[in-house]
């Protein structure tokens, strides 16, 4: 009976610590990723802006937030960020729209090649960074409001009786869900509708695409929209989850082209699974698994130190080291996708 | 008046001319074929009567309208379908919505077509569901022409559509192309199966750098000694 409630323990600490965690990071970074593999597929470059999209699509929708917390509006137990979503949505579409306009377009009409299209790209990345650090400040800002928790650590622990607690953030639940709701919503829409299908055929052979009479401006629009949404929502969700901070969501750059690359770039379903495959990766190699092993070894083998394969502040590494080992083995990422 | 005629075509691709003073032209219910060596400008002529090459001189005339200026995407919602000699599928999509693509700019019910396309094609109905990439050569080549056909064009343009298959799959290909021309689609083709397709051709075409050479009935081609002993090997 020791036995069991030792092994019960050492899964909880794993659900707490390892699946929870990884589960709603990856949903950020396929969320994230599903973005760069929509600009890759139809516009077919690699946009380092995307990043710095999130972190103005975010900005809009904190200053929206605040906004509505200052007039005393809020959704009870939601975050009030949800309620603060459109604005944010609206906003990063139009700005992409205007970059798309002014700078990428430029591009398009005059055929330059990808590596062109990717420095342009970064030239935004450092515009749109410049605009949200202007804004709203490189410091953290905390927005998050509402219930705390889904499930507490101690709550789980007395109905449980388990010495190890289990907790869910809303934050957490929440972007699961709405993860889990989007990409749904994204396939059907590429699946099933008129313009879906013609993004899908424009993606596969443009030439082609352009012989059946599909618009390619349009499909340039939509795919901005949808890129922006999904920006957005996902940048939010992981300003909810850790914070805020302009910085930082430069950094998930690496993360997100990452999973975008492991999965089969221009590869939706692959952007999905490689967000997850990055994240787990992440968290499980960071974690110290020190405890884990206390309650299933026997006493007399308890480990000394604390079990951790990598210390968190080279997380950014594992991402780097899993990229370059599937560009080496797979180019085409898990699920073949096009090769860079 | 030809349906679609394009007269003293002279252009290429921005460097040297590769027509030179060209003219095709092809009726309604007609098969016209292009035939020549390598290098010809044949598929460039197609290309041309597409809008995809900007021409120095000459025309475009469709249904009697002058279309120079339109764009190749204007000429397709005009009623000209066009099928490119490699990629001419969607291989991530499968049959069903490769056909489906190819009916993009209608609004109406698409499904007596799709119907049409099945008869013609019956391979393709057994294999709607299955990706385009995972089909064979001849098998794509049969969604491809579906594809184009999807669009009820009133010209069908072929470049090379047996580059590639077996004579088999060939012999099978030209039979549906004469099924095509049953309904009234004027069809205008590239080959290098030069023999074979003035076979089933109304009308030729001999190009010889960027010129006609040549143009009669593909019998006639196909009886003269002339182009025997220079294009079809004696």
């Amino acid at each position: 009976m020791e036995a069991l409630t030792d092994v019960v323990n050492a899964i909880v600490l794993l659900l707490n610590f390892v699946v929870v965690p990884g589960l709603s990071y990856g949903s950020q970074l396929a969320l994230g990723a599903l973005g760069i593999t929509l600009v890759f597929g139809i516009l077919r470059f690699a946009n380092f802006a995307h990043g710095d999209t999130m972190a103005f699509g975010t900005m809009m929708t904190i200053l929206a937030t605040w906004w509505l917390q200052s007039k005393g509006i809020n959704l009870g137990p939601l975050p009030t960020a949800l309620l603060a979503l459109p604005v944010g949505i609206v906003a990063s579409i139009v700005l992409l729209v205007v970059t798309d306009k002014t700078v990428y377009r430029y591009y398009r009409h005059n055929k330059a090649i990808p590596v062109t299209f990717m420095i342009a790209s970064m030239g935004v990345m450092f515009m749109t960074n410049g605009i949200v650090r202007f804004v709203i400040g490189p410091n953290d800002q905390r927005f998050l409001d509402g219930e705390r928790f889904i499930i507490r650590a101690r709550d789980f622990k007395t109905m449980t009786g388990l010495n190890e607690g289990l907790s869910i953030k809303l934050s957490q639940g929440l972007t699961i869900i709405i993860a889990v709701v989007l990409v749904a919503m994204l396939f059907w829409f590429l699946q099933k509708t008129r313009t879906g299908k013609a993004m899908r055929a424009y993606s596969d052979n443009e030439d082609l695409a352009l012989l059946s009479g599909v618009d390619p401006d349009k499909v340039v629009l939509v795919t901005w929209i949808i890129t922006a949404i999904l920006a957005t929502i996902a940048g939010t969700l992981y300003g909810l989850d850790k914070s805020f901070k302009p910085f930082t969501y430069l950094q998930l750059l690496l993360p997100m082209f990452a999973a975008a690359i492991v999965g089969g770039i221009g590869n939706p379903i692959g952007a999905i699974l490689g967000g997850y495959v990055i994240a787990f990766s992440e968290v499980i190699v960071t974690y110290a698994y020190r405890k884990v092993f206390i309650y299933l070894l026997p006493q007399s083998l308890e480990p000394e130190g604390l079990l951790q394969l990598l210390s968190t502040d080279y997380k950014f590494a594992v991402s780097f080291v899993i990229l370059v080992l599937v560009l080496l083995v797979r180019p085409t990422g898990i699920l073949r996708g096009k090769v860079l | 008046m030809s349906f679609l005629s394009g007269e003293n075509m002279t252009g290429g691709y921005g460097g040297a001319d590769i027509l030179k003073g060209c003219s095709i032209d092809v009726n309604e219910g007609e098969i016209a074929v292009i035939v020549g060596p390598n290098g010809a400008g044949k598929s460039t002529a197609m290309r041309a009567l597409l809008g995809m090459l900007d021409l120095k001189q000459g025309t475009v005339l469709f249904r009697g309208k002058d279309i120079s200026q339109l764009t190749p995407q204007d000429r397709i919602a005009e009623g000209i379908a066009f099928v490119p000699q490699t990629n001419n599928v969607f291989t991530s999509m499968t049959v069903y919505e490769n056909l489906e693509m190819g009916a993009f700019l209608r609004d109406d019910d698409i499904s007596s077509t799709i119907e049409q396309i099945y008869e013609l094609f019956p391979i393709l109905e057994q294999k709607k569901d299955q990706l385009a990439g995972e089909l064979s050569g001849g098998q794509r080549q049969q969604v491809a022409v579906g594809r184009a056909l999807m669009s009820q064009p009133a010209v069908l343009m072929l470049d090379e559509p047996t580059a590639g298959v077996s004579p088999i799959v060939m012999d099978e290909l030209f039979d549906r192309i004469l099924e095509v021309r049953q309904t009234g689609v004027a069809i205008l083709m590239v080959e290098q199966n030069a023999r074979q397709a003035l076979n089933i051709a109304d009308r030729g075409f001999v190009l010889v750098i960027g010129e006609n050479r040549h143009t009669d009935t593909g019998e006639a081609l196909l009886a003269n000694p002339e182009v025997r002993r220079s294009f079809l090997g004696g």
